[in-house]
C-alpha cells in the first residue's frame, strides 16, 4: 500500500532513490524499548504546550511524529533529550533511555548521554554548525567529549565518518567550513556527528525540511541506510506525509500537544481513524493532484496553546464532532494495531 | 585569508594615508600664510619674501603638495619653532609616555570591559548582571575629564593615596589609566554582553549542547570565537576615541604625553608640531584598522575567502 501510495502521488524523487522502501507491514510496536516517553507534559508557566504524551521506540525502528506546525513536535523532542530552555520546561512525566531515568539524573549525567547515547539532528543544517569552526573538527568533538580521546585521532575518525555520510574526498571536506558547504552537505557532516559515538537513539527534527527535494531523497536514503547497518532507534519528525511514507515504520500523529493517533505507517495510511489524520491524508492527495478533485480539506487553524477549546482540541474543525466531544477522548486501541484520541474513530462521515 | 585580502586591505590603509597627509595640506595652505603669522607685521616685503622662497611658498600649489608629501616620506615634517628642532623629534620623544598611558588603559577596557561583558551575560538577569550594566551606564555618561577630577579629588586631595599629576611611578598612572579607561571598558562591556547573548541563542549553541559539550568547552570553543568579531570590532573602533580621549586626559593630570603637547602646540600656533601629531594619530588609526581587519579574517573564516569554493 504504502509503495501504492507513492506511485499515486508521484512523491518527489522516490523513483531516484537507490533504497527501496523496506517497510515490514507485520513488524510489532516496539519489542524493547530503546527510548520510552511516557505522560510527558512540557509548557510554560499555565500554559501546557505538549499534553500526556507517550511513545516508544525499538532498536532499529523509526517512529514519525507528524502533525501541523506548532502542535509540539519540537519541544517533544527537545524534553526527550534534556534540552528544554526557559521558560519551557517538563511538567511531569519520564523519560527512559534503556533502564536509564533521564529525568532524574542531574546536568552533569545527562550531559554524558547526550551525544553518546542520544543524538539530535536539526531542521537547519548550516545553522546549527558552528560558522568559524571546521566541520571536521565539529564531528571530532564529540569523540574527544565522550571517549576522552586526543583531537588527532578523532579527527582521523571524523574523516571516516564524513566519508561514510556520503561525504566525496572527506580529508579536503573535513577543512571545509559549514558556509562553503551546501545545505545537504551540511545536514550529512551533522548526521555524521550524530553517528560519531554510535548513539542508540537519533532525534531527527526536521532533518530534510530545508533541503531542495532531490537532496531530502538522497538524505533519507543515507538515513535509512545507516541506520540498517547500526540498528539506532530513530524519531524522525517531519509534517511531509510524503517522508513519513518513505521511512516510517510506526507514526505518532500530534495535534495541538497532543498524541491524536498512532500506529503502523500502513495501518495509518490506509485506514486512518482520527478525524484529524484522515484530514492530513485528504489534504496530501488534495494539495498534490493535479486533477485537484474536490477533496475534503481542513478548514481552520491549529488553537493556540492558551486558547484551546473545551475538550477534543480538533473540535472545532472536526466535520464528526458531537455534544460528547466536549470531554477530552482518551487515547484508546483501536483496529488492533492503532491507537486513536477520539469519540467516534474510524467513522468517516 | 587569502593574500588578496591582505593586499587589498594594505592598499586601503595606504590611500587613506594618502588622504590624511592631503587633508592636512589643505588646511595648512587655507588656514593662511605662515610667514606672515611668523614674523612682525612691519617685516620689510623683500624679508617677507625671501622667507616665502625659502619655504617654496612661491611655486605653484602642485609642486608644493609634491614636496611635501616627498618631506613626510623622508620624515620631514617640519620645524618646530618653539622648540628650534625637527617637530617629529619633539613629538616622538612624548610617545612612549603615552604609549605606557594608553597601552594600560587598553588592558585595562580589555580584562574589565571583555571580562565584565562576558560575565554579564553568563550571569544574566543576575545581580552581578545588574551591577555590570549599572557600571556601563555610570562609565558611559560621565565625561572624561570629570571622572578624572573626581578621582583626584577623592585619591589625591581626601585620602592622599596617589599622586594627583606627573610620571615616575605605577602610582602615577592608575588615575589617568582608570579615567581613560572606563568609558572605553563601559562600552567594551556592552558589547561583549549583547554579542555573546546573541550568539548563546544561535542554533549551533543548541547542537554543541545535544553533542554533550560541557559548559566551559561550549563558552570558550563555541560561543566566545562567534562573538569575538563584533567585540574586535569596537575594541578597534573606540580606540581612536581612546587616542582622542588621551588629549583631554593627560592635561588634567599633567601626564607630559603627545596629548598634553598637542594642547599646549595648539596654544602657542606650532604649526609644525601640530601637524605631525595629527598625522600620527592618523598613521596610528590606520594600523589599527588594519590589524583588526586582519583579526576579522582570523576569527571569521567566512570574510577574506576566496568565494565559492567547495560548494557541492
Ligand atoms: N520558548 C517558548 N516559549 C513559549 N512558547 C513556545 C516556546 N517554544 C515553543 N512554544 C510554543 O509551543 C508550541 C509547540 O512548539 P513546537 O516548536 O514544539 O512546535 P512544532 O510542532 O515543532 O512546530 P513546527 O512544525 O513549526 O516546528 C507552539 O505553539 C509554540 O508557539
Ligand atoms: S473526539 Fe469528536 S471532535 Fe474530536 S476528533 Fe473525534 S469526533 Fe472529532
Ligand atoms: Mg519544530
Amino acid at each position: 500500500m504504502t509503495a501504492a501510495v507513492l506511485t499515486k502521488v508521484g512523491v518527489g524523487s522516490a523513483g531516484a532513490l537507490p533504497v527501496e522502501p523496506t517497510i515490514d507491514p507485520a513488524r510489532a510496536p516496539a519489542a524493547t524499548p530503546v527510548l520510552a516517553i511516557e505522560g510527558l507534559t512540557v509548557g510554560t508557566g499555565a500554559v501546557d504546550l505538549v499534553i500526556d504524551v507517550s511513545f516508544e521506540v525499538a532498536a532499529g525502528e523509526t517512529l514519525c511524529l507528524v502533525g501541523e506546525s506548532g502542535c509540539g513536535k519540537s519541544l517533544t523532542c527537545l524534553a526527550a533529550m534534556g534540552l528544554l530552555a526557559e521558560p519551557v520546561r517538563r511538567k511531569s512525566g519520564s523519560v527512559r533511555l534503556g533502564a536509564t531515568e533521564l529525568t532524574s539524573l542531574d546536568d552533569r549525567r545527562l550531559r554524558d548521554i547526550r551525544g553518546r547515547d542520544m543524538a539530535m539532528i536539526f531542521q537547519d543544517p548550516v545553522a546549527s554548525l558552528n560558522p568559524v569552526q571546521r566541520v571536521g573538527r565539529q564531528v571530532a568533538e564529540a569523540l574527544v567529549v565522550h571517549e576522552g580521546i586526543a583531537m588527532r585521532s578523532a579527527m582521523r575518525r571524523a574523516v571516516e565518518l564524513l566519508g561514510r555520510v556520503g561525504i566525496a574526498r572527506p580529508n579536503e571536506r573535513a577543512n571545509a567550513y559549514p558556509h562553503q558547504l551546501s545545505g545537504g552537505m551540511c545536514q550529512r557532516v551533522m548526521i555524521a556527528m550524530a553517528l560519531a559515538c554510535r548513539p542508540k537513539v537519533i532525534v531527527a527534527d526536521e532533518a530534510t525540511t530545508a533541503l531542495d527535494v532531490t537532496t531530502q531523497a538522497q538524505i533519507l536514503a543515507l538515513m535509512k541506510t545507516l541506520q540498517d547497518e547500526t540498528g539506532t532507534a530513530m524519531i524522525f519528525v517531519t509534517h511531509d506525509l510524503s517522508v513519513v511514507a518513505e521511512i516510517a515504520d510506526r507514526v505518532a500523529v500530534m495535534y495541538s500537544g497532543r498524541i491524536v493517533e498512532t500506529g503502523p505507517v500502513d495501518a495509518l495510511f490506509d485506514h486512518p481513524a482520527h478525524p484529524y489524520t484522515r484530514g492530513l491524508m485528504d489534504c496530501r492527495l488534495h494539495a498534490l493532484s493535479a486533477a485537484g478533485g474536490r477533496l475534503a480539506a481542513i478548514g481552520g487553524t491549529v488553537p493556540r496553546p492558551s486558547a484551546r477549546p473545551v475538550g477534543c482540541a480538533f473540535r472545532p474543525r472536526c466535520p464528526r464532532a458531537e455534544e460528547r466531544c466536549e470531554m477530552v477522548p482518551e487515547l484508546k486501541p483501536f483496529a488492533g494495531s492503532q491507537s486513536a484520541a477520539c469519540h467516534f474513530p474510524g467513522s468517516a462521515r | 585569508m587569502s593574500l588578496r585580502f591582505i593586499l587589498g586591505k594594505l592598499l586601503r590603509a595606504f590611500l587613506t594615508l594618502l588622504l590624511a597627509v592631503t587633508f592636512v595640506f589643505i588646511v595648512l595652505r587655507m588656514s593662511g600664510d605662515p610667514v606672515s603669522q611668523m614674523l612682525p607685521d612691519d617685516t620689510p616685503a623683500s624679508v617677507v619674501a625671501a622667507y616665502r622662497q625659502m619655504w617654496g611658498l612661491d611655486r605653484p600649489l602642485p609642486e608644493q603638495y609634491a614636496r611635501y608629501v616627498a618631506g613626510i616620506l623622508h620624515g620631514d615634517f617640519g620645524f618646530s619653532f618653539r622648540d628650534n628642532r625637527p617637530a617629529l623629534d619633539v613629538v616622538l620623544e612624548r610617545v612612549p609616555l603615552s604609549l605606557e598611558l594608553g597601552l594600560t588603559a587598553l588592558a585595562l577596557t580589555i580584562v574589565l570591559g571583555i571580562g565584565g561583558g562576558i560575565l554579564a551575560a553568563l550571569k544574566r538577569g543576575t545581580s552581578v548582571d545588574h551591577a555590570t550594566m549599572a557600571f556601563t551606564i555610570m562609565g558611559h555618561s560621565m565625561p572624561n575629564f570629570f571622572l578624572g577630577i573626581l578621582l583626584i579629588l577623592a585619591f589625591a586631595m581626601t585620602w592622599r593615596i596617589l599622586p594627583s599629576s606627573g610620571t615616575g611611578s605605577w602610582r602615577h598612572l592608575v588615575m589617568p589609566a582608570v579615567t581613560l579607561g572606563t568609558s572605553y571598558a563601559a562600552t567594551v562591556a556592552r558589547f561583549t554582553r549583547s554579542s555573546l547573548l546573541e550568539v548563546l541563542h544561535q542554533p549551533f549553541m543548541r547542537t554543541a549542547r545535544a553533542k554533550g559539550v560541557p559548559f566551559r568547552r561550549r563558552i570558550l570553543g563555541h560561543a566566545l570565537p562567534n562573538a569575538g568579531i563584533p567585540i574586535v570590532t569596537v575594541v578597534g573602533l573606540r580606540l581612536g576615541a581612546l587616542i582622542g580621549a588621551a588629549v583631554v586626559v593627560e592635561p588634567v593630570f599633567a601626564w607630559p604625553g603627545v596629548g598634553q603637547l598637542l594642547v599646549s602646540a595648539v596654544a602657542f600656533r606650532d604649526l609644525a608640531i601640530v601637524q605631525t601629531i595629527v598625522l600620527l594619530i592618523a598613521f596610528t588609526m590606520v594600523v589599527v584598522n588594519f590589524l583588526v581587519d586582519l583579526t576579522y579574517g582570523w576569527l571569521d573564516p567566512r570574510i577574506g575567502m576566496v568565494s565559492g569554493e567547495a560548494a557541492a
